[in-house]
Order: C-alpha cells, then structure tokens, then sequence
C-alpha cells in the first residue's frame, strides 16, 4: 500500500484531532486563538511541504485514489484558501459563545473532504470527499446557535444537500448498472450509450452543479452564505465551488468522452444559466453577502466555459481561475468581516463611507470585486482570458462573448459597492478598528491579485502542468 | 540598451501616484507638487519623443522589449510611429495641463491626484503598446478611475454625477466586451496553437499573408467597431459622452474627450485598418456614414444646449465624425487628416475644458443664459475660450485648419456625398460656437461677475501650454503632418490593395 499518496490528507486529518485533544487539555474560559495559529502554522507547513511533491504520480488502493499534479494544483488551493480563512476568522472565533475550537477542526475536516474529492478516482472515493465535506459545512454553517438566520441556513443547506446528494447517488447506481464498475477508468470503457446513461449522467452533473451553485440548483447559495458566519461563508464559496470543479472535470475529462453522453450542450446550457442568472440577480443586491452569492453563481458559469472545449488549455483556465478567486474571494470577504464586526450588519449601507474610515480596506475590497469583474490589471483578466480564449478557440464563439458581456454587466453592481464606500456618508462616527490578521489578509490578498494580473507567467505555468496531468 | 524613454513616460505617473499614497491626506500642495513634477517629467521626454522622432526614416522608434509572458506570446514591447507619436504627446501634454486645471481640487487631493495619474499613465500605454495584450490591459484600467473620479469630485447638473458615471463606465466597458471578443477571435485565427502572438507587427502580417478569411475579417472587424466606435462616441454609441462629460471634474473632462476618445481613432487604424484590412474596407463606408450623423446630429444639438459644458461635448461628438470620415476614407491623405484631426481636437477641446472649469469655479455656473460680458472681467480666461472656440471652427491659423481640410480633400474622392454633408457640418459649428462665445464672453458688463477672480497662478500653465500647441502647430502644421504622413505613409500598399475590395455596399 502506498500510504505517502495519501500523505497530505492524513496530515491535515492529524492536525484536526490534534486540536482536539489539545482544546480538551485546556481551561474552558482560555482563548482558543493559539489553536488557531496552531492550524495556520500546520496548513502552512503543509503547503511548503506539498510544494515539492509535483510530478509524483501515484495511486492508492487499486486506483480507487489518485496522487498526481492536478489533484495537487488544488490540495495546494484548498490550503491557501483554509489558510487566509483561519487567519481572518481569528477574532470571530475568539467572539463565538461556544465551542471555539471545534470551529478549527471542522474547518480542517472540510479541508479534508475537499482534498479527497480532487484526487477521488472512483465513484466511492467521490461520495466520501462529498459527504466529509457537506457535513461539515452543515454545522459550520449553523455555527452560531443562537442566531436564527444561521440555524435557518443550516437546516436550509442541509436539506437541499441530501436531495442533491441523494440525486447524485441515484445517477452514479445508474452509471454503475450500465458499466458493472466504479472506477473511473472502468467506467470510461464500459459505459455505452442509452437513456440510462443520459439520465445517470445529468443526475450526477446536477449534483455538481448543486456544489458550484450552479441554476438550477443554486438557490440555496444567497440564503445560506447571508446566514453562516462570514468566514465560513467565504470557504463555501470558494472551497466548496473549486471541490466540485475538481472532481467533476475529472469525471467530465476522463469517463464521459467517447461514451455518447451529451456533455458539451449540458456545459454549455448550464454555464450560460449561470453567467444569466448569477449577474442578474445579483443587480438589486443589497446584502453583500448576497451580492457575492449570486456573484458566485456568476463565476461558477465563467468557470464552465473553460470545461467546454474539453482540453487541457480550458481546463488550466479553470485551474488558474479558481486560485485567483481564493484571492479575491478572500479579500472581498476579509473587508466584511471587518465590517460587519463594527456595523453589525452587511449590506451595502454598512459599508458606506469605508473609504473615510478605512481607506485601506476600501482599496482591497476595490479590487477584490474588480478581479472578479475581470478588469485588468488585476488576476480575473487573465483568468477570464483563458477561459473564454479557450472556448472560442473550441468554436463556442458566443458563450464567450456573453460571458465578456456579463462580465462588463456585473461591473455595474461592484460599482455600486465601491460608489457607497466611496461616495457614501459613513453610518456612525464610531472609529473603525481592524484587527490585525484580518489587515493582514485583506492586504496580502490585494497584492496576490494584482501581482497575478501583472505576472501571471508562474501561475499559468503551474496551471498547466496541472491540466496536461488529466489530458495525457 | 539605452534609456528607456517610453517606459519613463509611462512609469513616471505610476511612480508618482506611488509615492502620493505614502503623504499623508492633508499634504494637499505637496501631493499637487509631486504629481506635476511627475506629469512634467512624462510631458519632457514626450516632447522629446515627439520632435526626435525621425520621420525620414519612418517605422517604429524608441523601441524597448522585455520578455513578459512568453507561453501567451505577449511581451512588454513598447515602440512609437508616425500614427502614435503624436497621440503619446498629446497624452502627456494633456495630463500636464490637467494636473494645473486641478490646482484648486481641495477635497481629498490625495485620492484625486492618484486615480488621475494612473488614468494618464493607462492612455500612454495604450498608445506606446506594440503589444495587443499590454494595449488591452491598459485600455481597460483607464474606466475605473474615472468613474471615481466623476462620482468623487464630478458635479450634477441636467443628470446626476452617478448616473453620468455609471452610464459612460457601462458603454465602454460593453464596448469592450465585443472588442475584448473580436481581439480574441483575430489573435486564436492568426497563428495556429503554439504560434500565437499578441505582437502587432506579427498579427499585420498575418493579415497580409492571407491568414485571414476575408468572412472571419469582417465577422471580427465588427466587433471590433462596435468596441472602438462606442470609445469613440460614433453615432449611435455617442450618448455617454456629454453626460460624461458634464458630470466629470475638469481634468477628467480634460483627458477623457482630449485623449481618452483618441484611441478610439487609434485603434481603428492600429487593429482594425491594419491586422483585419479587408473587414475595414467592408464595413467603411457604415463608419463613414455613422460619421456623417455624428458630425450634423451632434451638430445640431450642440446648437441649442444651455450649459457650456454640453456644448462642447455635444461639439467632441461632432469633431469625432470628421475622424471617422477621414478614416472611413481609406485613403492616405483622408488617414493623415484624421490622425492629426485627432491630435489637433485634443488639443483644443482640452483648453475648452480647462477654460470652462476656471469659468466654472470662479462663478459657480455654467448656464449660458446667466452668464455673459465675462470679457470685462476676465480678459485673460477670455482668451483661452476664444482660441478653443476658433479652433473648433476650423479657423485658418490655427491647429483645426489644416486636419479638416485635408480630411475633406482625402475623402471627397470616397465619399463625395458624405463630404459635402460634413463640409455643411462646418456652418452649423461656426453657429454653436459663436453662439457660446458671444453669450459667455462679449455683450454689455454685467455687474454681478465683477468680483470673479480671471486666471492667476496655476491657472496659466494650462493655457500656456495647450495655447502654444494651438498656435504653433497652426502656422508650422508640417511639423504635425510629416510625423503624422511618416506613420501613415507606408500604409500605400495595403490601402491599394484593398482598394478594390468588397464592401457593405458592393464593390467600389
């Protein structure tokens, strides 16, 4: 057995129980910050170790487990983005009632479920990432017990993913009757064109599209980000959105060609929903939380473009996407955890006048919300360069050009952010206070974005090598 | 290598709005000294640029590549011609005299005099790019900017502020969206995968060797129009431009009809004239004809607006078409006179600009019903009006003069009934400028205006020099066109050889 491709997992699992046991050793009243630093500490030992695993090609338990670049490319995504989530959720934490430190350890088991999902090479190995993840989130996002928007987010999240999970399992039993098998390799060969591969294969897809948020499966999104705690909010956006990509562009890159299944047109209708739906809805927004919901759905259509042309250069724009989003998403969302930490509140009226009291603050949330509009210089140019050039490339000539109109469209409702924080009147004259990890992050997101708009030659790189593992 | 001239001219606004955000908010002189010094530098090494351009040899000078993102085929390669040497000049001058015309800003300087100085520093890199990727990343970071600026420092008047900043920011970034999709198509359809290049130079001759489908070149040039003409403000893309405008601080106002618009112009020669030819020849004469409405529909509009600053912007509109024609024309002659008709408008409508923010500040209006005589008080603001106004005009002697008519002389043969249209056009300017000029400036003493204060200090340099530009480029008009015809000169061949080529309208 090839226990070292399962390394980083185990690893991070470890932490988990680490902080565990540490938290029980501790008086109940102490801060649980040092348990926090703890997780940051061990993520970043993680990453630096991850750094010098690529190229290492190696399977675990007859394939059912896969270690290779691609897989790494987004173990290394979901640690930065778990990483800069900690750091800024430091002070919410320390201001939880209850249970600070299961608040770590449930982040790290998201962590975990995200990772097996990108290297999940079997249908089994699949549900597992899935449900380890979901699960998670279903308490994280009812984090604050006595909040009844968060436990309605909860009970809301929770709900609508065991119908969607169930979904998926029902079409993966459908994937399993035509082909007898449950890897993907085995799948790839034994599936055959029939209705019961049409009806299996769009019950798993709508399965994925429930995890990216994409319509019709993304009503869930706004309500359950406006009730869960901001930064477990920016994780779900994030993580939950690149887990999903992860396992389904493989599945998507690997079974499906050859087999008559009609992925293309599903793709595209789907990603032209979501662009549609996403910038639309997010227009009359004045809940940020919200707002960045429906934007979310937004993304995850732009991210479908780059599936479509089914090679390696789309997939490498989606790769290259979701990390940059990590950026942004960080970024947009650190700057409301300050917020709404002193307003108490997140719409577009809390954050009037942020200019004056933070001024900062406001460029970071400037340029979050402009990478992912997808104006240059900043990271989403680049990445919405790659996407869209990729399926222009592939003949979805128009995908593309709505995608670039939308983009333009949505910069019409990240406008109205930056208008109210730079033209609004602030709503108290308290002073502001930024705790200083959150500065920290909101900042080292801000200079990672302009920094892979400007070069983004390493990233895209990285990228690529990444997608060239899936597209041999 | 030598001195990087052109990075300097580009680096040296990004420089000084670097060093700004390390002054604190209150250092308002000191943030003003700073950008000026920096805008001088740029202005300095433009003139330089500008008059050691050697026009008998033509070609690209002053040329600097770096290797930037090899894997995409975009590289930092900057580099000016005849056609871009003038444009970065009057990038530079424009920007100088904006950071004048914006001496008296005392709300939060810090954050104006930043954002300013990365506009000017995103119009220069789009004119020294002989990269398409750097063209496009710099023609997409100028939009931001303003629209803070105008919800900022700008002024509401027949529209609000955010409304005239939220629609001119939506019009060119839709603009863009097609342009962003047309640029996409022409850089995926020049080079097979592996090949591709966003330098120029290669996607020109891409062009030339028959890459290029005469069907994918016109399918790609109209999304490229539709990009570059909205930029522009062609007719029916023009209505963001005076809400822009009106709304916009002075300096905005400044750079955005001076130079801003010109790379609508620019680019229409640069990507749509030159890497998608046989698309150009066969959507010209839409082009001239949108300029023909430009020119008589803005015209007629201009004449009856009450606030100075529609007035001139409906008037930018209206210059615009006689670019648009020029180029429509494709004709050397017709091109010369667009490209200098664009230096020379940017010219002239920026000290419009200027004069009307000192008018406006020392009086608080700009209603032209109320104001008037303001010759008795401020003789000398009178005479930066005055010499816009007869610019705009088109009077011999003067910047305008020699661009127009060759213009007219370039596209008579093309387009004989649209020339004649916009020689017409000339009258009804005549009209709506003497118009304002008599209204605003001359007529009996009004007494309450006798305590305004006429330009002083930081107020001369903007006449100054956009004034001497005016003049000196009026008598000596070759020291413009033989920079210009250098850029345009070697075109011959190719506009030859789509001479004879399908167009909207069936062949010629």
């Amino acid at each position: 057995m090839n226990f070292d491709a399962l390394m980083l997992e185990m690893a991070v699992a470890l932490l988990a129980l680490l902080i565990l046991v540490a938290d029980l050793l501790m008086e109940p009243g102490q801060s649980r910050r040092k348990l926090g630093y703890l997780a940051i500490a061990g993520l970043t030992g993680l990453l630096l170790v991850s750094l010098g695993r690529y190229g290492m090609q190696g399977a675990f338990f007859n394939g059912l487990f896969l270690q290779d670049d691609y897989a790494l490319f987004f173990k290394q995504t979901f640690l930065i983005g778990a990483i800069l989530v900690c750091l800024f959720s430091l002070d919410t934490v320390d201001n939880l009632p209850h249970s600070r430190a299961e608040f770590y350890v449930l982040l790290l088991f998201a962590v975990v479920g995200m990772m097996i999902l990108a290297s999940a090479n079997d249908l089994i190995t699949l549900y597992v990432g899935i449900e380890l993840m979901t699960f998670s989130f279903f308490i994280l996002v009812g984090y604050v017990l006595c909040e009844t928007k968060s436990t309605e987010a909860a009970i809301k999240y929770l709900v609508l993913a065991s119908a969607a999970s169930a979904v998926m399992l029902y079409g993966m039993s459908l994937l399993f009757g035509i082909a007898g098998q449950l890897s993907y390799n085995a799948l790839a060969k034994g599936l055959t064109a029939s209705p019961a591969l049409i009806v299996g294969g769009v019950m798993v897809l709508s399965g994925f599209a429930f995890k990216i948020a994409a319509p019709p499966f993304h009503m869930w999104a706004p309500d359950v980000y406006e009730g869960a705690p901001i930064p477990v909010t920016a994780l779900l956006a994030m993580g939950s959105k690149a887990a999903g990509f992860a396992a389904m562009v493989r599945i998507f890159a690997e079974v499906f060609p050859g087999t008559g299944y009609p992925w293309p047109l599903l793709l595209l209708l789907l990603s032209g929903a979501a662009m549609l739906v996403g910038n639309l809805a997010a227009i009359p927004q004045t809940n940020l939380k919200r707002m960045l919901a429906y934007s979310s759905v937004a993304q995850a259509g732009y991210l479908l473009t780059g599936m479509l042309s089914g090679g390696f250069a789309g997939v490498k724009g989606v790769l290259f996407y979701l990390m940059i989003y990590v950026f942004a998403n960080v970024g947009a969302f650190a700057v409301l955890t300050a917020v709404s930490r002193h307003r108490n509140g997140e719409t577009i009226g809390d954050i009037a006048g942020l200019s004056r009291k933070a001024p900062v603050l406001a460029v970071v949330m400037t340029v979050s919300l402009l990478s992912m509009a997808g104006i240059p210089p900043l990271a989403g140019f680049v990445g919405k360069f790659f996407l869209f050039s990729s399926a222009i490339d592939a003949g979805y000539l128009w995908i593309a050009v709505l995608g670039f109109v939308l983009s333009m469209v949505s910069v019409y409702y990240y406008l109205n952010v930056v208008k109210s924080m730079y033209l609004g009147a602030p709503a108290d004259d308290r002073p502001f206070e930024i705790a200083m990890p959150v500065r920290v992050t909101a900042v080292f997101a801000m200079a990672a974005t302009l920094a892979m708009g400007v070069y983004p030659g390493p990233l895209s790189q990285l990228a690529e090598t990444a997608a060239k593992t899936v597209f041999k | 290598m030598s001195f990087p001239v052109l990075s300097t001219i580009l680096f040296a606004p990004i420089a000084g709005a670097a060093a700004i955000t390390f002054l604190p908010t209150t250092a308002g002189s000191t943030i003003k000294k700073v950008s000026a010094a920096s805008m001088g530098i740029s202005f300095l090494l433009s003139l330089m640029v500008f008059f050691g351009y050697n026009w008998q040899t033509g070609g690209m000078q002053f040329v600097e590549t770096l290797t930037w993102l090899p894997e995409m085929g975009a590289s930092y390669s900057l580099g000016v011609d005849g056609l871009s040497a003038p444009m970065i000049l009057l990038t530079a001058l424009i920007g100088f005299a904006g950071v004048f015309a914006s001496w008296r800003v005392d709300e939060r300087p810090k954050e104006f005099f930043i954002l300013f100085l990365l506009l000017v520093a995103g119009v220069a890199g789009t004119f020294v790019a002989r990269d398409l990727f750097l063209f496009l990343l710099c023609y997409e970071v100028v939009v931001i900017p303003i629209y803070i600026m105008i919800i900022l420092w700008g002024s509401s008047k027949r529209v609000t502020k955010e409304y005239a900043a939220m629609k001119l920011t939506i019009y060119l970034l839709l603009g863009s969206a097609f342009l962003l999709a047309g640029i996409l198509m022409l850089y995926l359809n020049a080079y097979p995968a592996g090949a591709r290049t966003f330098s120029m130079e290669a996607l020109a001759k891409a062009a030339s060797s028959g890459a290029l489908s005469p069907e994918f070149q016109k399918f790609a040039f109209f999304f490229v129009m539709l990009g570059f003409g909205s930029l522009l403000s062609m007719w029916p893309f023009h209505s963001w431009s005076p809400d822009g405008y009106a709304g916009a601080p002075t300096a905005v106002s400044m750079v955005h009809a001076g130079v801003l618009k010109k790379i609508g112009g620019y680019g229409l020669i640069r990507i749509g004239l030159l890497m998608l030819p046989l698309g150009f020849k066969f959507w010209a004469p839409l082009i001239a004809a949108f300029g023909v409405a430009n020119v008589a529909y803005a015209a007629f509009i201009a004449l009856v607006q009450k606030d100075m600053k529609y007035v001139v912007g409906y008037s930018s509109v209206s210059h615009m078409g006689y670019v648009l024609i020029g180029i429509a024309a494709a004709d050397v002659i017709g091109i010369n006179g667009a490209v200098a008709n664009m230096f020379a408008h940017g010219v002239m409508s920026a000290l419009f600009f200027a004069m009307i923010g000192h008018i406006y500040h020392a009086t608080h209006t700009r209603h032209i019903p109320d104001l008037g005589g303001l010759a008795h008080q401020m003789p000398r603001a009178t005479v930066g009006f005055f010499l816009a106004g007869m610019a705009s005009l088109g009077l011999p002697g003067l910047i305008s003069f020699v661009p127009e008519f060759t213009i007219f002389v370039g596209s008579f043969k093309a387009f004989p009934l649209f020339a004649v249209l916009a020689i017409a056009g000339i009258i009804l300017t005549a009209l709506y400028v003497l118009r304002v000029l008599a209204d605003v400036l001359f007529g009996p003493r009004r007494s309450e205006w006798d305590g305004v204060h006429d330009l002083h200090g930081a107020d001369w340099v903007p006449l100054v020099v956009l004034g001497a530009f005016l003049i000196g480029f009026g008598f000596f008009p070759s020291l413009l066109m033989d920079v210009v015809n250098s850029g345009i000169e070697p075109l011959t061949p190719l506009l030859v050889k789509i001479k004879t080529a399908a167009t909207l309208w069936g062949g010629l």
